[in-house]
This record gives structure tokens, C-alpha cells and sequence, in this order.
């Protein structure tokens, strides 16, 4: 927050130098992708020690119990356990990291432990996509909401607009997403009956196959209304808020008053000097929080029966279908940190500062 | 930090004030919160809260009996959120269910704030090398997404008590906290009183104890309060998924039973997921402004006048 004043003094002679910009750039770009993978690398690994080397690790549980149950030998066992997990438990196990991290580069996740012959990786592409598509949708609607209003509030600031837009921002703001969502439930939902929230359950109707068609992208809609309104709802609010902070902020630079002196109209100010600065700083969070928006989904998504990857966590969690939980984990992780890189590289081509501000802030 | 309101600039104070540390924190921070009317609101709520919580369950008969002519049984003025699967009055479990959640959310916060200071304050003010370790450290950590990390590890390993709880939620919950704890200490170690302490040799853990921590005080009690909401946030989720202790009296335990169970079916039980849900949710509220008055204070361009 306060970081950013010293931030712009150093700017000028940054700019000045054209190959030195270019060079710094690459050097940015490079860091940040080497990031991404050492990202990726290190959850990988920690699911791999996770599953492991700690106590109670399921490897040995569902070998043992392979045995208790069936009277398979430990062979047998073990190698059913190699399927399940992605590598062979005879081998030290430094070679099992290795094979494990073989797998994985080949897209091997393993096997499902209660669904035999599905693999995690099959099972994830068919939900994952569904968690993706609404909570994506319902980031951008409360995004675009949030800046507007937010914007507004801090034009309007003191007034009544403001002070009951933020009172609405608080509330919402602090109520557990997963938490309106029962809410929602119970009273639309049971007691008035105006949802029908059996319908509306799953990611699309029995019956009605994924297809680029109308009919289907209003069926996908229809079952993803509810989750998308939840997020929206409880995301918009923050949005506001840091929207309003933001702008108030901007309001106080001196390359405002400098446009006011100009003579700028204040359409221009508001949406080239005021709008635009303002609305960088989210730009990074707006990335991040896709992040956050996916890992809350497990809890809305478990209360709204809405079946995408938190559904699929849910169920893996309740039967300890263990190379499902790893698999969720280490795809959710990888799709978060692609997102953000994209967001870090796009955002360096938008605002020259964040080659400072990787630095330092 | 009372200097920021009165000379309306948002530059944190230039010098500490000698009453500011130690015992007077507190009272600059109540004084700092009568200035916002809702964050006061929160304060007075939260407080409420948590005598409520704490005192409560000594005045509650220790043993609820089972009832089953009471399963479900509608609300009445005597008992406002009537009666659960097992015939049990709601509101005396809303009021002894309370204690678990507060402080576990407490101490949640308090480990990940005491990580986030400590690691924050030595990134910003050693730089180099221990920056960069400490920012990707903080980095990964920040990009996995924690509730579906705590729920890999909480079907991994079986949560044990309550107080395993937090410290696992303290120990996800720092990296946010630190980022801004950094930004924050990154910028006060360039003020002039902190050049003339270097100048002087003081030592940095003392400079950054003593002059650096005092004046963030604000800063850091308000992260505080957030690392609490996201706690209380992800220890009611897992207990909505089932992983977390299923003993004892607790709103998480009574959301999940009252879901799962499907009292919200029945018209006399509604009461028995709205109780610990409208709870949560106003105590989430109370906190949720309170941070956010501390947010006024610490940038005063926000305040309405």
C-alpha cells in the first residue's frame, strides 16, 4: 500500500533506456516462468512425501488391507497399490520419486481407488471443466459490477449512496459463501419453494449431452445460476470496496490535479487518469482470487449438489479415494499458478511499474 | 499512530510517541475505534459475542437431555431456535458451541500473525537473499488453494482436538499476512528515525522490535482480525466436509449435523441450522468491521468527511 510512493521515483530512468527495458523484461518474463514450474515442482513433491513418508500413509493402508481382505499376496498387493498410486512401491525410494514424477510429466495421475480402470486424470477433466465455467463467469460479472460501483462510491463519497453500498459490501463481504448458499437454500429453496433445487442440481439435466448448441449452454446456466450467484454475490463486495480505496487513492495524485489544470474533461479524467490507474492494482488480485474462488468452491459446491472438482473433492474426501484428492490438488495448484503467470505477464505489458514492483513490493 | 489522523496524511507516524507502547496500545486502540460508528458497532458485538461464549456455557445445564416427544419441535419464546434430531434445546447449544469457534479462530490468527510478522519483518529488513527465499516460500504457499489443501491433509490424517485445528490453520494462514506485513515494514525502514537508529547501531533486532513493530500496531492488529475471518471461514467449512473433531458442542458440528441430517426439510427445525449459521455469520460481520475501521484509520482519505 505504501510501498507504491517510493515505487514511482524510480520509474523515469527506468523507461528512458530501451535496452535496458528489454533485457530486464526478458529477465522478468523468465523469473516468473521458472516460478510457475518450482510452484508446480514443490506441491508436487509435497503431495508425493505427503502420501508417503508420513504416518498412516494410504499406500501402506490399502496394501495391508488388500491383503486382510482378499488374501492377496503382498506381490499382488503391492502391485495393484503401484497401479493406484502411479509407481511401484519395491523400488527405493528415490526411484519411485522419480517414476512419480515421470508420471506426472506424462499426465499420469493414477487410478482411481473406488473406480476401478477411471483415472484421476479422466475423472478430473470431466468436472473440472464445470468449476471453471461458473465460478470463471461469476468472477468476471462481479468484477465488472464491483469496479463500476465501486468507482461510483468513491465519486459519491460520504453520501448515501456510498455509506449504504458499503454497509451491503460489509454484509456480504463477511458471510461464508458456502454459508449463503444454505440460506438461500433453506428459505428459497424449502420454505418458499421458489427454486426448485432438485432440478437444479449437477452441472447439467439427465439426459442432455455437452454440446455447442443454445439448448445446452441454457441447461449449463440453468444448474450453475445458483453456485454463480453465490460467488458473485459474496465477491462483489470486496471488489467494491478495494475499487473505492483504490480510486480515492488516485484521486490524489498529482497527475490528476495536472489533468484538471489541463482542462480535461472530467469524462476523460474519470476513465483515462482516474478509471484505468485505478483498476490496475486489481488486476493482479482479480487473478489470485480465481484461485481462492476455486479452492472455496468445494464448500458451495457440496451444498448446491453443483457437480464440479469440489464435488469430486467432496466425494473422494467422504471414500478416502486418496489418488483422487492428490490428483485435485496438484491440477487445482497448476491451474491457479498458469492463471496467475498469465496474469503476471499480461499485466508487465499493461503497467511498466510491475518490474518495480516484483522487486520490491 | 494517532499523528496519521491529525495531520490527515496517509504516511504512518514519523516518530513513535512514548505512550503508544506497551499499555497504551490498547488504549489508542479503543479511542481509534470510537471514531468509525461501526466499527465501534463491531467492537461492542464482538465483545458481546464473546462473553456471551465464555460465561454462557457456565450458566447452561452441562447435560442437555434427549427428548424424543421434542424431535423437531417448533420455536417459542422460551426457546427462540426450538429443538434438534434429538429433541435438544437449539439455543443452548448455539450458546455453548460458540467457545470452540472463537478460540480456535483466535488462535489460528495468532500463529499465523506471529509467523507473518517475525518473517515479514526480517524479508523487508534484511533484503537479498532472505527476501527472496521468504517471498517464494510465500509465493507457493499463497497460490495452493488452502481449503483444499487442509481438506488433502485432513483426510490424510485424522484432526484430532480442536487446538491440532488451529495450529493447522495458523500454520496455512500466514502468507497473505506476511506479503503485507512486508510492504509495510519495507516501507517504515526507510523513515528517517530508523536511518538515525541504524546510524546509532542499535541492532537490528531491537530497531525492528522496538521502532519498527510499535508503529505497525494498527497495521498488524487488523491483519489479525482478517486471519481470524479466514480461519473461522475454513474451520466451519471443514467441519461442513466432515474433517474436522466431531466432538463436543460447536456451530460447525451443528451446521454439518443439521445438513446432513435434513432438518432444514422440516419447519420446526429450522431454527437448528439458522442458529449457528446467523452466529457464524454475525460474528464474521462484527470482525469484518472492526478490520475494516482499522482500515479507515490507517488510510484516512477513506474516512468521509
Amino acid at each position: 500500500m505504501a510501498a507504491t510512493e517510493s515505487l514511482d521515483t524510480d520509474e523515469p530512468e527506468k523507461g528512458s533506456k530501451p535496452a535496458g527495458r528489454t533485457s530486464s523484461t526478458t529477465r522478468y518474463v523468465v523469473g516468473r516462468v521458472v516460478k510457475a514450474f518450482l510452484t508446480i515442482y514443490v506441491v508436487a513433491t509435497a503431495i508425493f512425501f505427503l502420501v508417503r513418508l508420513l504416518p498412516g500413509n494410504p499406500v501402506d493402508v490399502y496394501i495391508n488391507q488388500q491383503i486382510a481382505q482378499y488374501g492377496m499376496s503382498y506381490q499382488e498387493a503391492s502391485n495393484a497399490a503401484a497401479g493406484l498410486f502411479s509407481f511401484d512401491p519395491n523400488e527405493s525410494k528415490f526411484m519411485q520419486y522419480l517414476h512419480y514424477l515421470g508420471g506426472l510429466v506424462q499426465g499420469d495421475l493414477g487410478t482411481s481407488l473406488l473406480s476401478p480402470g477411471s483415472s484421476v486424470t479422466s475423472q478430473i477433466g470431466a468436472y473440472l471443466p464445470w468449476t471453471l465455467f461458473s465460478v470463471g463467469i461469476a468472477l468476471i460479472i462481479s468484477f465488472v459490477l464491483g469496479i463500476g460501483i465501486g468507482m461510483a462510491m468513491a465519486y459519491r463519497r460520504g453520501g448515501i449512496f456510498d455509506h449504504a453500498m458499503t454497509l451491503v459490501a460489509s454484509i456480504t463481504h463477511s458471510i461464508p459463501n458456502f454459508l449463503l448458499a444454505m440460506m438461500i437454500i433453506v428459505f428459497f429453496g424449502v420454505q418458499l419453494e421458489w427454486l426448485p433445487i432438485a432440478n437444479m442440481r449437477g452441472a447439467y439435466s439427465p439426459g442432455v449431452h455437452p454440446e455447442f448448441s443454445l439448448y445446452f449452454l441454457s441447461d449449463a446456466f440453468y444448474h450453475a445460476a445458483l453456485p454463480m450467484f453465490v460467488y458473485v454475490l459474496t465477491s462483489l463486495g470486496g471488489w467494491m470496496l478495494v475499487m473505492k480505496s483504490s480510486t480515492v487513492e488516485t484521486l490524489g495524485e498529482d497527475y490528476v490535479t495536472v489533468a484538471r489544470a489541463r482542462g480535461l474533461t472530467d469524462r476523460r479524467i474519470q476513465v483515462q487518469y482516474v478509471g484505468r490507474n485505478a483498476m490496475l492494482p486489481l488486476f493482479t488480485s482479480f487473478v489470485l482470487s480465481l484461485g481462492f474462488v476455486v479452492g472455496g468452491s468445494i464448500l458451495v459446491e457440496q451444498v448446491t449438489q453443483y457437480q464440479g472438482i469440489g464435488f469430486l473433492l467432496y466425494e473422494a474426501v467422504q471414500r478416502r479415494d486418496y489418488p483422487v484428492l492428490q490428483g485435485i490438488l496438484l491440477i487445482v495448484t497448476i491451474s491457479v499458478v498458469l492463471a496467475n503467470l498469465v496474469a503476471d505477464l499480461l499485466y508487465s505489458r499493461v503497467d511498466p511499474r510491475i518490474r518495480i514492483t516484483s522487486k520490491e513490493g | 499512530m494517532t499523528q496519521i489522523v491529525d495531520t490527515g496524511t496517509m504516511q504512518p507516524a514519523q516518530a513513535p510517541a512514548p505512550d503508544e507502547q506497551g499499555t497504551g496500545a490498547f488504549r489508542t486502540f479503543v479511542r481509534q475505534l470510537m471514531r468509525s460508528k461501526t466499527g465501534f458497532l463491531g467492537f461492542c458485538v464482538f465483545t458481546l459475542m464473546v462473553l456471551i461464549c465464555l460465561i454462557g456455557p457456565l450458566l447452561t445445564p452441562n447435560d442437555l437431555p434427549t427428548n424424543t416427544n421434542l424431535i423437531y419441535g417448533p420455536a417459542s419464546w422460551g426457546h427462540p431456535f426450538g429443538y434438534d434430531s434429538e429433541g435438544r434445546d437449539v439455543l443452548i447449544q448455539v450458546i455453548d458451541g460458540g467457545r470452540a469457534v472463537i478460540l480456535v479462530g483466535f488462535l489460528a490468527a495468532l500463529i499465523s500473525t506471529v509467523i507473518a510478522v517475525v518473517f515479514g519483518a526480517l524479508a523487508a529488513y534484511l533484503g537479498g537473499r532472505v527476501d527472496s527465499v521468504i517471498v517464494t516460500a510465500t509465493d507457493i504457499v499463497l497460490t495452493v488453494p488452502s481449503i483444499i489443501l487442509l481438506a488433502v491433509l485432513a483426510a490424510f490424517y485424522r484432526v484430532g482436538d480442536s487446538i491440532t485445528l488451529a495450529v493447522i490453520l495458523g500454520v496455512l494462514g500466514w502468507p497473505g499476512l506476511l506479503r503485507a506485513v512486508r510492504a509495510q515494514v519495507f516501507s517504515l525502514k526507510q523513515r528517517e528515525y530508523i536511518e538515525a537508529a541504524k546510524l546509532l547501531d542499535l541492532g537490528t533486532g531491537r530497531i525492528v522490535i522496538r521502532e519498527i513493530l510499535p508503529n505497525m500496531a494498527s497495521f498488524i492488529l487488523m491483519n489479525f482480525v482478517i486471519g481470524m475471518t479466514n480461519a473461522i471461514y475454513a474451520m466451519a467449512g471443514l467441519y461442513l466436509l466432515g474433517l474436522a473433531p466431531m466432538q463436543g458442542d460447536n456451530w460447525g458440528i451443528m451446521i454439518n449435523f443439521a445438513w446432513t441430517r435434513g432438518a432444514i426439510f422440516f419447519d420446526g427445525s429450522l431454527g437448528y441450522i439458522l442458529g449457528p449459521v446467523l452466529s457464524i455469520c454475525i460474528l464474521q460481520l462484527s470482525l469484518v468491521t472492526m478490520a475494516r475501521s482499522f482500515e479507515e484509520i490507517l488510510n484516512p482519505r477513506l474516512r468521509h468527511n
